[in-house]
């Protein structure tokens, strides 16, 4: 992925005229929206996107909960006069193209498949808010964290990430690597699935997991996480008792550091 | 072809094709295993895949095409309208709504039976709005046509309900709940909608006589001691519970009721009490045959049953148009 890296260095050279830090930055992404959070000066970050503000997958709901929000549409946005907008690549495409037509400079980020991605994204949005020398100390803060979560010697169980339709997180996932770093198997490499997929349920049993990772449920109803609480699923495998909250280790933010320590938590639990 | 070796061939085959679901899956057991696995004799996770996962879901798919068969030949017979089906009169889609209904406002999650009652409640209003609308002189085309917009409004409300769920991945579920599916079903699901497939089946069964009747008419039937009330309660009520109960953990499952008891008819002697267990036979056979082909065509999708029965339904439902419209019924 060391070609994103560079588009996404590229992108932020491109947004942020050497010395002229933005100085109204508007975000329209879940993920660009915690770093910006975490990174940006006092009062140069304006909006950011509603979903920060849903603690179901934002890490960071009680800092949202203070700030403006926005749905990102173009209109709404533009009426905001940023001097840099900081979008996802894979959603809000209409708005980024509307924003790009009409001069605002726009530093699209990727999702992160792995904590090399997440460390590039850090350093490459510090640079576009200007702010070098916070990512650089959050950067400091996640290697440090890294180091104290280091994997424990001694087995490592087999464990199924399993989430709604039966998808399951492969190694070249983030949550892939996370889980490879608690000290546990990923049984989606014994089925060869690298970057993950669905796997039906009688597969799933005759992989026989030591451990599974159920994916969260949520309100409502619906038929795709009905196949969590299949009664074959609850007797063949252990079900973790803790897990990542699913917005801790959705964005590349420090805040990955809380899914490991769950996940070493739930490894702990399945040795004894 | 007489009746018993129709009744016999049928069995025949509802057997064979629930063997072979058994047989089919994902993970590939060899037979041999499975069936040891089926009865408790193997290792711990193929026994769970045999009972926990297969079994249920060819009862599912034996049971829900039974009801489904006997539901649609009912409904023929009741409305004397060789065009009438589940399906096709709205019944289905308004069981669904139901289903929604229930699982979306949580009354199911914090009262299981809620589910096919809901769905059963949704059956039977649309089942008596479509007798109601039938009326005494009403044709065959236009009853059909009154279930077209039925089927707009349930679905329509259905994803209404679907899309105001907090659940993200509620909204993207329409197409199972318009098209049906048997994927991942548990006991659970089995223990939910078995006794209301069952009393529908007692319902419908008990509406055979009275059926046979109405096969000479109104004015006879009634000349024969036959109340049109009555048998139209039950043909409602035992419609409304296997359709109900059907629809609640399978989703719309369109066609079944329609094909069936057409092609058991003329070797069944064309009498209801004849067609409904015939009907019941080879309604199981048909949806334990397009579950079977959604798993061989295309494994690691999940196709949907009414694709496949559609497939067969829908060029089978034009060709009976065009036989009304030869008979002038239309």
């Amino acid at each position: 992925m060391r070609r994103a890296g560079l588009a996404l260095a590229l992108a932020a050279a491109l947004a942020a005229p050497a010395g002229a830090a933005p100085a109204r930055v508007v975000s329209v992404n879940l993920c660009t929206d915690q770093l910006a959070m975490l990174l940006a000066a006092p009062g140069q970050l304006v909006s950011v996107s509603h979903l920060a503000r849903d603690p179901m997958v934002s890490a960071m709901a009680d800092r949202a909960a203070a700030m403006p929000v926005n749905f990102g549409s173009a209109e709404e946005v533009f009426a905001l006069a940023p001097d840099l907008v900081l979008a996802g690549t894979f959603s809000t495409r209409a708005t980024v193209a509307m924003l790009r037509r009409l001069g605002i400079p726009v530093l699209e980020v990727p999702p992160v498949a792995s904590l090399a991605e997440a460390r590039a994204q850090i350093a490459a949005v510090g640079a576009a808010l200007g702010r070098e020398g916070a990512a650089a100390a959050l950067l400091a803060a996640l290697d440090q964290g890294l180091a104290a979560l280091a994997a424990p010697p001694g087995p490592r169980p087999r464990v199924a990430l399993y989430g709604a339709n039966g998808w399951t997180g492969g190694a070249a996932t983030l949550s892939g690597e996370l889980v490879a770093l608690a000290g546990l198997d990923n049984i989606a490499a014994a089925l060869g699935l690298a970057a993950g997929g669905f796997v039906p349920l009688e597969l799933l049993l005759v992989a026989a997991p030591d451990l599974v990772l159920p994916g969260r449920v949520y309100p409502g109803a619906s038929r795709a996480e009905e196949i969590l609480s299949h009664p074959a699923l609850r007797r063949a495998a252990r079900i973790a008792p803790a897990r990542p909250a699913e917005a801790d280790w959705i964005c590349g933010t420090p805040h990955l550091l809380r899914a490991l320590a769950a996940l070493r938590a739930a490894r702990a639990a399945a040795v004894e | 072809m007489s009746y018993g070796a129709l009744l016999a061939a049928l069995a025949l085959a509802v057997a064979a094709l629930f063997a072979a679901s058994l047989l089919v899956g994902p993970a590939g057991l060899p037979p041999g295993a499975s069936l040891r696995a089926l009865f408790g004799a193997e290792g711990r996770a193929l026994v769970l895949v045999m009972q926990e996962i297969r079994l249920p879901r060819a009862i599912l798919a034996a049971a829900i095409g039974a009801g489904l068969g006997l539901a649609g030949a009912a409904m023929q017979g009741v409305l004397r309208n060789p065009l009438a089906e589940p399906g096709l009169l709205g019944v289905s889609s308004a069981a669904a709504l139901g289903a929604v209904l229930a699982l979306q406002t949580g009354l199911a999650a914090a009262f299981a039976p809620a589910l096919p009652l809901a769905a059963l409640t949704g059956a039977a209003l649309a089942a008596v709005l479509m007798l109601g609308l039938a009326g005494p002189r009403s044709g065959a085309l236009g009853l059909i046509l009154a279930g077209v917009a039925l089927s707009a409004l349930g679905g329509a409300l259905l994803s209404l309900a679907l899309n105001l769920s907090p659940n993200p991945f509620a909204a993207a579920e329409a197409v199972f709940w318009m098209m049906g599916s048997l994927r991942d079903r548990s006991m659970l699901h089995v223990v939910l909608a078995l006794p209301f497939l069952a009393a529908g089946a007692v319902l419908l069964a008990a509406a055979a006589r009275g059926l046979d009747a109405l096969t000479l008419g109104e004015d006879a039937a009634a000349g024969m001691g036959v109340r049109p009330g009555r048998l139209r309660l039950l043909v409602v009520a035992g419609t409304a519970a296997t359709v109900g109960a059907a629809t609640a953990v399978a989703g719309a499952v369109g066609f079944v009721g329609l094909v069936v008891p057409h092609l058991v008819r003329r070797a069944a002697g064309g009498l209801p009490s004849r067609v409904l267990p015939a009907a019941a036979l080879g309604g199981a056979a048909m949806l334990l045959a397009a579950d079977l082909a959604t798993r061989l065509i295309a494994p690691d999708r999940d196709l949907k049953l009414g694709v496949l029965t559609a497939l067969v339904g829908a060029p089978f439902f034009l060709h009976l148009v065009l036989r009304l419209r030869r008979e002038g019924a239309g």
